[in-house]
């Protein structure tokens, strides 16, 4: 299908395109990858008169090792992310979340940034992002700001990312020894989770000595389920403690309803799913 | 004349060739209607209604007129008479109460979605932009949308018919004298016997073909052309010229090539006649090509029957009786085959057994939705699924293995051909050995211990066995059958065989290949037949100025039916030859022998290849007197009977009583399709087939919001399976040629989608039966199986929490919209 006429510019640095964001500020919508933009343009859900591609700022992409961090470039794709050797040994959630995002086509496509900055609650990265504590790096006009992923998330669609802003970079705190799994419920491969949680979890001598767990398609945000966390902290790595501890996933949470299940069946879902995560994850 | 011996070449039947058409149609460089372009041509968008059922009040087209590069923005009323009209050819009754159904209503619509004006401009990109401004006012009507509550007429679809009941169909083994009276057998056995009472849902399913549905119509001509991405050019052509008053032979309706239909695109559809108009009227070529959500939203769609279902059986298992009452949705209009889609299903729910006693009833019912008709299998899966979840359903009464059950009343090898209780004469097969087959490979004993070991120690991963032992009636179909049953065309195929000067062979066939493989296939049954080789023969078709006679491709037909033509029409140039041959040769007639493409001489090495005669009757120096110059034939082919593949499918599913996912573990179908042509294209069929089925079982539902609006109206919300989601299948096949055709064969094209479905619900509801569940609702779904385990017949319904992941509308609690998308 068709989207509707629109002009497209393609910036080549960060200022650059916030000049273009400055100088249009409601009329524009910023493209990332597109794997959620395209199709909305296409279905004619919205029909912004201007596009800026990020596609062509090279500074966006990639990642690097900066000490006791990450950071990973907002353009990188989720198929860099996936085989980045760096993000396999510090950062393994979010390796796992994204090794089963949507389908080939799309990893390829999509990019990390992107996809926190649409902010979908069943969206993959936003629950990891939650759990390992990121710090999203933001540019504005007066300069870069760094906000915590506890406060980037604000509602549906909506991150704390200004209208006249781009999120730039995340910066992963480094999670080097901690088991981390992403246990995703779909009916079919390529489809958004109904629900899926991720869990990180170090492990010392058989005790959980930390835990991070992180919900997806639980609420209109990516949710951390702290409850879960404080009751993990201290106990043995062992079906019974952590089915004990899975039982408050649900805290906090307010479900959607759809087609793929009614709300009571996802809460049902995330107790499950948190038990399977956190053992695979104390296990791994 | 001499000509040198070939050795033997490898008979082409039987041959896993790859398919020959499929480097143009896997890379896409070929003639898809949507890649041509014609000088001048406009392009159409249309401007749909999003309303169920609503009074068109006006329409205001001026602003859409005045947008950049519009040429003609075009109303129903604009059209008048010159629109024709959508036909059904099928009435299954006499008093069928069938509502008109213009390309474009004037006034009123019945269906989200229905055309209310078309946009033409110069690129299609400015009629989408266009058709935005197109301000139409509706009065909104209260639409009738649930089936059963539609059959009450309560809210009536089209309220000047006074009713939404369409017909009412019924055949009566008792009335027709091919079996007892089931309502004194249901009787009886609910004193002595066993009755079995269930209510089956099928569900709503959408055909989603490939590729889009488009229309290119040139005007410019003597001909008008239409090009259409349809199975159905023949039937197509015949609809517009009776509806149009413009004459048949004014029309040529190329089919290139096609990208899939499953029946859904087997239609006249109001956009081909839309196009055609608009085409007249402006005296240019225009072009129409839909969006994937029209196409989810408006193109046919398939199923949707409520089935009430009553079996008889003795004590011991031996059925008695069996009594069918269907509702079927037909939506807002009577398709071209519409109603008839469960009349096919009619003669097939006996199935393969031996039923003394049977009934069945069809009420076709009109609501506002998008009208429906066939889909892969039509009507036969229906059946299929019905009797194949109530024999596992007694299975279950007796406490008996379910293949069991099936082998005391299924007809035995010994007993063919067989009368059925439908009055269906069945020509062949072997249910025995099918299912003795596919328990080998399924490795069923060794699974029905591991799924007592899971029971016995309340595994959380439960393990279900589904069995579906099916037939079908394919090959549609013998002409007077349809005449019996007021079907408004016959069911013959036609064939010509072209020898041209060089040798070369063209073939041309009244079937309209849309993915399945004719080209290979057919080739090889004339590379055998007339000794020629493969690579030397080509098919031509779906043009019917290159193949004037056809009846198209639907309802596993090509082979059985049009296969058989050519057969006919390769022999009758092989008659042709001989004489000439035997002038060329100087020699008798009785004394040549034909094989492997050359007419020898008895007894010497004299001979002559039949392509060395095409060369020499192009020529034409010297030939009989008594003989055109000419080897070309032409065969038209009735079918005397239907044919009758069968087989065992069974299923082992997986089913995480936590969760409610179900995984499947194994599958292992062994079908007997009589004799194949081509090993690789029967697998591809098979494969693709089964996965089709297997959506049904658990993941395919066309669901509607309260409203009337198509929810799952993307592959977002309508989950159709990629390769990510299905397992490897085994499959084999047991071989009773068919007596009905010369080749043997039977068709394979629904085989899959017929008996799957039953195989992986029947599995489904295996894995947790002893948990006190007897069905589970399709699809089924994680949720469903979970709340079925937590105590909710069948698991309950998913309309109630309708929500697309990508919606315009906001506000509704718990709805995530997606619409608006964040700052990237």
């Amino acid at each position: 299908m068709i989207p509707a006429q629109f002009d497209y510019l393609a910036p080549t640095t960060v200022e650059e395109a916030l000049a273009a964001l400055a100088e249009h500020g409601d009329d524009a919508k910023i493209l990332a990858g597109g794997q959620s933009l395209l199709p909305v343009l296409r279905m004619r859900l919205n029909a912004p008169e201007v596009v800026i591609d990020l596609g062509k700022i090279p500074e966006l992409r990639g990642v690097r090792d900066d000490g006791d961090h990450l950071v990973i470039g907002a353009m990188t794709r989720h198929a860099d992310v996936l085989r980045d050797p760096m993000v396999a040994e510090h950062a393994a959630l979010l390796q796992r979340a994204v090794t089963h995002l949507a389908d080939e086509q799309i990893r390829h496509r999509g990019t990390f940034g992107g996809a926190l900055a649409h902010a979908d609650p069943a969206g993959d990265v936003g629950a990891p992002a939650l759990a390992l504590g990121c710090e999203m790096v933001i540019a504005g006009r007066d300069g870069t700001r760094t906000v915590g992923a506890d406060d980037f998330f604000v509602d549906l669609f909506e991150t704390a990312v200004g209208e006249d802003e781009i999120l730039t970079a995340v910066r992963v705190p480094k999670h080097t020894g901690w088991g981390a799994h992403y246990e995703k419920f779909v009916r079919v491969a390529h489809q958004w989770p109904i629900v899926a949680v991720a869990a990180a979890v170090r492990v010392e001598g058989g005790t959980i000595a930390e835990a991070r767990v992180g919900l997806t398609n639980m609420g209109s945000t990516p949710l951390r389920a702290r409850a879960v966390e404080d009751a993990l902290r201290g106990q043995p790595a062992t079906e019974d403690a952590v089915r004990e501890a899975a039982s408050r996933a649900t805290e906090g949470t307010n479900p959607p309803s759809d087609l793929n299940g009614d709300s009571d069946y996802r809460s049902h879902l995330a107790t499950v799913l948190t038990r399977r995560a956190v053992l695979a994850a104390a296990g791994g | 004349m001499t000509a040198v011996q070939e050795p033997a070449a490898e008979r082409e039947i039987g041959r896993e060739r790859r398919r020959k058409e499929d480097q143009r149609l896997i890379t896409g460089r070929t003639r898809w209607t949507d890649n041509l372009a014609l000088p001048g041509m406009l392009h159409l968008a249309m401007v749909r209604s999003p309303f169920a059922h609503a009074k068109i009040v006006s329409i205001d087209t001026t602003e859409a007129k005045n947008a950049t590069n519009v040429v003609d923005v075009v109303t129903g009323a604009d059209l008048g008479e010159a629109q024709g009209a959508c036909i059904n050819a099928w009435a299954i009754t006499e008093d069928q109460v069938t509502p008109p159904h213009l390309p474009m209503p004037v006034d009123r619509v019945a269906f989200a979605g229905e055309v209310v004006a078309v946009v033409v401009a110069r690129s299609a990109a400015e009629a989408r932009d266009a058709a935005e401004l197109v301000d139409v006012e509706y009065d909104e009507l209260p639409a009738a949308l649930d089936l059963k509550h539609a059959a009450t007429d309560e809210v009536l679809a089209h309220p000047d018919l006074g009713t939404n009941k369409s017909a009412f169909w019924k055949f009566d083994s008792a009335e027709a004298g091919t079996g007892g009276d089931v309502d004194a057998a249901i009787e009886k056995a609910r004193t002595d016997g066993i009755v079995i009472e269930r209510e089956y849902r099928q569900q709503r399913l959408i055909p989603a073909f490939m590729e889009p549905r488009s229309v290119v119509v040139d005007p410019t001509g003597e001909q008008i052309t239409v090009w259409s991405a349809t199975q159905v050019p023949h039937i197509l052509r015949f609809a517009i010229a009776a509806t149009t008053g413009v004459p048949e032979s004014k029309i040529r309706v190329i089919a290139p090539d096609v990208g899939g239909g499953f029946g859904g695109k087997l239609q006249q559809t109001p956009e081909e006649m839309i196009a055609f108009a608009v085409a007249r009227r402006l005296g240019r070529p225009v072009k129409f090509t839909e969006t994937r959500s029209e196409s989810l939203m408006t193109a046919h769609h398939g199923r949707d029957q409520w089935q009430k279902l009553t079996m008889s059986a003795e004590k011991d298992g031996t059925v008695t009786g069996l009594k069918v009452e269907l509702l079927a949705d037909l939506g807002a209009y009577v398709a071209i085959v519409g109603g008839g889609v469960p009349v096919l299903g009619a003669f097939m729910f006996n199935s393969i057994y031996k039923f003394p006693a049977y009934q069945f009833n069809c009420q076709t019912v009109l609501t506002n939705k998008t009208w429906t008709d066939a889909y892969r299998g039509a009507g036969r899966p229906e059946a299929t699924f019905a009797i194949e979840r109530l024999m596992d359903e007694l299975a279950a009464e007796l406490g008996e293995d379910p293949i069991e059950v099936r082998r005391r009343n299924w007809i035995d090898a010994d007993e063919f051909p067989f009368t059925t209780v439908a009055g269906l004469e069945y020509d062949s097969g072997d249910y025995e050995k099918a299912t003795q087959r596919a328990m080998e490979m399924l490795g069923y004993d060794e699974l029905r211990a591991e799924q007592k070991r899971r029971r016995e120690s309340g595994d959380r991963v439960q393990l279900g066995i589904g069995v579906s032992t099916f037939t079908e009636m394919c090959g549609l179909a013998p002409s007077r059958v349809l005449g019996q049953l007021n079907y408004g065309a016959g069911g013959w195929e036609h064939a010509s065989v072209r020898m041209l000067a060089t040798g070369k062979v063209e073939v041309v066939t009244g079937a309209s290949a849309h993915g399945q493989g004719h080209e290979t296939a057919f080739s090889q049954i004339v590379a055998d037949r007339l000794g020629v080789p493969f690579e030397d023969v080509e098919v031509l078709h779906g043009d019917t100025q290159v193949a004037p006679k056809g009846l198209d491709t639907y309802g596993s037909r090509s082979l059985v039916v049009g296969g058989e033509a050519l057969v006919k029409a390769v022999d009758k140039v092989i008659d042709k030859a001989r004489p000439l041959a035997a002038h060329l040769l100087e020699a008798s007639a009785d004394d040549l022998e034909y094989a492997g493409g050359r007419f020898g001489v008895r007894g010497t090495d004299q001979g002559i290849t039949i392509q060395e005669l095409a060369t020499a009757a192009f020529a034409a120096h010297s030939y009989p007197e008594d003989m055109e110059p000419s080897l070309d034939a032409d065969a038209t082919y009735d079918p005397v009977n239907f044919n009758y593949p069968h087989g065992t499918h069974l299923c082992a599913v997986e089913v995480d009583t936590e969760t409610g996912q179900v995984s499947m573990r194994k599958y292992a179908c062994c079908d007997d399709i009589g004799n194949i042509i081509n090993p690789l294209i029967v697998a591809g069929q098979v494969h693709g087939g089964l996965v089709q089925g297997i959506a049904q079982a658990l993941w395919e539902e066309a669901v509607y919001d309260d409203a009337g609006t198509l929810v799952s109206g993307s592959f977002t919300d309508y989950l159709l399976p990629t390769a990510a989601d299905t397992i490897s299948f085994d499959i084999d096949h047991t071989t009773s040629p068919s007596l009905t055709n010369t080749l043997g064969t039977k068709g394979v094209g629904e085989a899959g989608t017929i008996a799957s479905t039953p195989a992986v619900v029947n599995a489904v509801v295996d894995a947790v039966r002893h948990l006190g569940i007897d069905d589970i609702t399709m699809p089924c779904t994680p949720e469903r199986v979970w709340r079925a385990i937590q105590g909710v017949a069948g698991g309950g319904a998913t309309e109630g929490a309708a929500m697309p992941h990508f919606d315009s509308s906001t506000g509704m609690e718990g709805t995530v919209d997606r619409t608006t998308g964040g700052a990237q």
